[in-house]
């Protein structure tokens, strides 16, 4: 018998997931929302799942928390089962729900009190609400309790056991933008005290800015995988400048680089946007060439694609390429 | 190597030990939650006292004169049992499931099998206590007589708490909301306060007979009957020995109906709400 953790520690790996279906309702009248879906979590990093509503993301995620078993496919959370072994594995994993399931008639503390009273060790509870800056709320009935505040009693919940491993399952829906700010802050402290974190999310920006590394999901599978800028660098950088009259009639530097020139006039101002998949080498052609003819490069915007622009591209590709299937 | 091989060792009252931890905690919350629902509890504390009072009553003199102590406590544990723990138990579950309240209990450390009975212990203890305080009573001012055998009361009592949880759980699970179940929980409800209590299963002749006698509620009270009186349901006096004979029908009936519904709590039982 292996101690729970101790195969994860030999590979790095917390979590491994290797070609996971999760069919719901029968073999023909069911549905198949995760189609073989493979991928590992390294220890002490956090792991963003993306995707549009529909996409797998909680099926996915509830297999890995132990609620569901897999259709097929292996599973593996600290080097086990997670729904077999629920006994050796969940004393190390903190869980929010997408919703939360908290009981409205409860007081912030009384939640906390009888969650902690579940769990093999577990922080003081009044630690735990300090940590989500609920420290004066804790007689305050949940009913009460704001959207965004209730959001924080689920993180509470989730980190008083301090677990080893946190499944967020879209922690900051619904929060306004001070808490979301509040609980990112959060999630990186606990990042920085070694805890790996998956955590599943709408928004692009929380992805890009806690993630080491993600996965976009579309219809059950992974479409997509790497560092958030990895995947952003998927679709070609941007370079945006406007010409005057003068300038616009001068012909362009050819730039072998560039993906696409595009040119709009209004009010005889030229505004550009070049397409690039290599931004460097583009720019300097188009600075060299605006030097050499004393050009003005009005407004000169130039930047990598964001993990966004990736994701809404490949959105629309996933889309064509339904919509292409739907009418063969 | 797994857990379950290993004999009873220290490790094992240690994980039990735990296992209670948690029941206990999660049970002291549901006991507040029971506490802040007037409603509930004005039908749980009140139900029982005053459907025993008005049974009582309603009986003609003469047969009221004979009415002990003991019958009065048998019928109030049966009500205690039916009103307290198994409806109160069918509603906390479904409201718990709508609110995702039982799914998010089920991704910590609780087994199922905790969740459940946290979320049925503080409607049990309050029927216990009630079926404590009437037997305090009984004792101090009705000249109740010592239960002939106490140790069938308090078999009949667990059975019977068992059950009637375990059906509540299976009820649940057919029940999509919380006024729908005051529809769903009807027929164990009616059923067993009908066969049993209101209308003693000996008293039903014919193939119905042995459908009443297969029933729970019967079951627990021809244990309470043989503890607190030692005479069977048929009315024959028997010794403390012979009691335990007579025991062993109803056992068998109330054990083989608190594993179907386990069984079937554990296969159907719904976590969540439909999605």
């Amino acid at each position: 018998m292996t101690r729970p953790g101790s195969e994860a520690r030999g590979s790095g790996d917390v979590i491994e997931v290797r070609d996971l279906h999760r069919r719901y309702g029968g073999s023909r009248s069911g549905f198949e929302a995760v189609r073989g879906v493979t991928f590992s979590v390294r220890k002490g990093e956090l792991f963003a799942l993306l995707g549009t509503n529909g996409a797998g993301k909680t099926s996915t995620v509830e297999v890995l928390e132990g609620l569901a078993r897999p259709t097929s496919g292996s599973v593996r959370v600290l080097g086990r089962d997670p729904f077999a072994d629920r006994r050796q594995v969940r004393p190390h994993t903190g869980v929010v729900l997408q919703q939360g399931g908290l009981s409205a008639d409860l007081t912030v503390s009384e939640t906390l009190t009888m969650w902690a009273g579940t769990l093999t060790s577990s922080r003081p509870v009044q630690e735990a609400l300090d940590l989500v800056d609920l420290g004066g709320r804790g007689r305050v009935a949940v009913k009460q309790l704001s959207g965004g505040e209730r959001r924080r009693l689920d993180l509470a919940l989730a980190i008083v056991g301090r677990p080893t491993l946190l499944f967020l399952d879209e922690p900051t829906a619904g929060l306004d933008p001070e808490s979301r700010v509040a609980a990112w802050a959060l999630v990186r402290h606990l990042l920085d005290e070694g805890t790996t974190v998956l955590l599943t999310t709408h928004y692009l920006e929380e992805a890009a800015q806690l993630a080491d590394r993600l996965a976009i999901m579309h219809a059950g599978r992974i479409v997509r995988s790497g560092t958030p800028t990895g995947v952003a660098r998927t679709e070609p950088a941007r370079v945006t400048f406007a010409l005057d009259a003068t300038a616009a009639v001068l012909p362009l530097p050819q730039m072998p680089q560039a993906a696409s020139v595009s040119r709009e006039s209004r009010f005889g101002t030229s505004f550009v946007t070049i397409t690039t998949p290599d931004l460097q080498p583009t720019l300097a052609l188009l600075l060299s060439w605006a030097q050499d003819r004393g050009v003005l490069l009005r407004d000169l915007h130039a930047r990598p694609a964001s993990l966004e622009e990736a994701f809404l591209a490949l959105a629309a590709e996933t889309a064509g390429e339904a919509q292409r299937q739907g009418a063969a | 190597m797994r857990l379950r091989a290993l004999p009873f060792t220290k490790r094992d009252r240690g994980l039990r030990r735990a296992g209670i931890r948690r029941v206990v905690s999660l049970g002291r919350a549901e006991a507040l939650l029971l506490r802040r629902n007037p409603m509930a509890l004005a039908v749980g504390l009140g139900m029982p006292l005053g459907l025993t009072a008005a049974l009582q009553v309603g009986q003609p003199a003469a047969a009221r004169a004979q009415v002990d102590a003991a019958d009065s406590i048998i019928l109030l544990a049966a009500f205690a049992l039916l009103s307290v723990l198994y409806y109160n138990l069918v509603t906390a579950l479904v409201a718990r499931r709508q609110d995702f309240v039982l799914k998010r209990l089920r991704a910590g450390e609780l087994t199922d099998e905790e969740v459940l009975a946290g979320s049925a212990l503080p409607a049990a203890a309050v029927a216990w206590g009630q079926i404590v305080i009437a037997t305090v009573a009984g004792f101090a001012f009705f000249r109740l007589d010592a239960p002939v055998n106490p140790v069938l009361v308090v078999t009949g009592l667990i059975l019977g708490t068992v059950v009637f949880a375990l059906l509540a759980a299976v009820v649940a699970t057919v029940t999509r909301s919380v006024e729908m179940a005051q529809l769903t929980a009807m027929p164990v409800l009616v059923l067993s306060a009908v066969v049993g209590v209101l209308v003693p299963a000996e008293d039903i002749s014919g193939p119905l007979h042995v459908l009443a006698q297969a029933l729970p509620m019967p079951q627990v009270l021809e244990l309470l009957h043989l503890g607190f009186t030692g005479s069977t349901s048929g009315g024959a006096s028997v010794d403390v020995t012979a009691t335990f004979g007579h025991a062993v029908t109803p056992v068998i009936v109330l054990l083989t109906w608190a594993g179907a519904a386990r069984w079937a709590t554990r296969r159907w039982f719904r976590w969540e709400p439909r999605g």
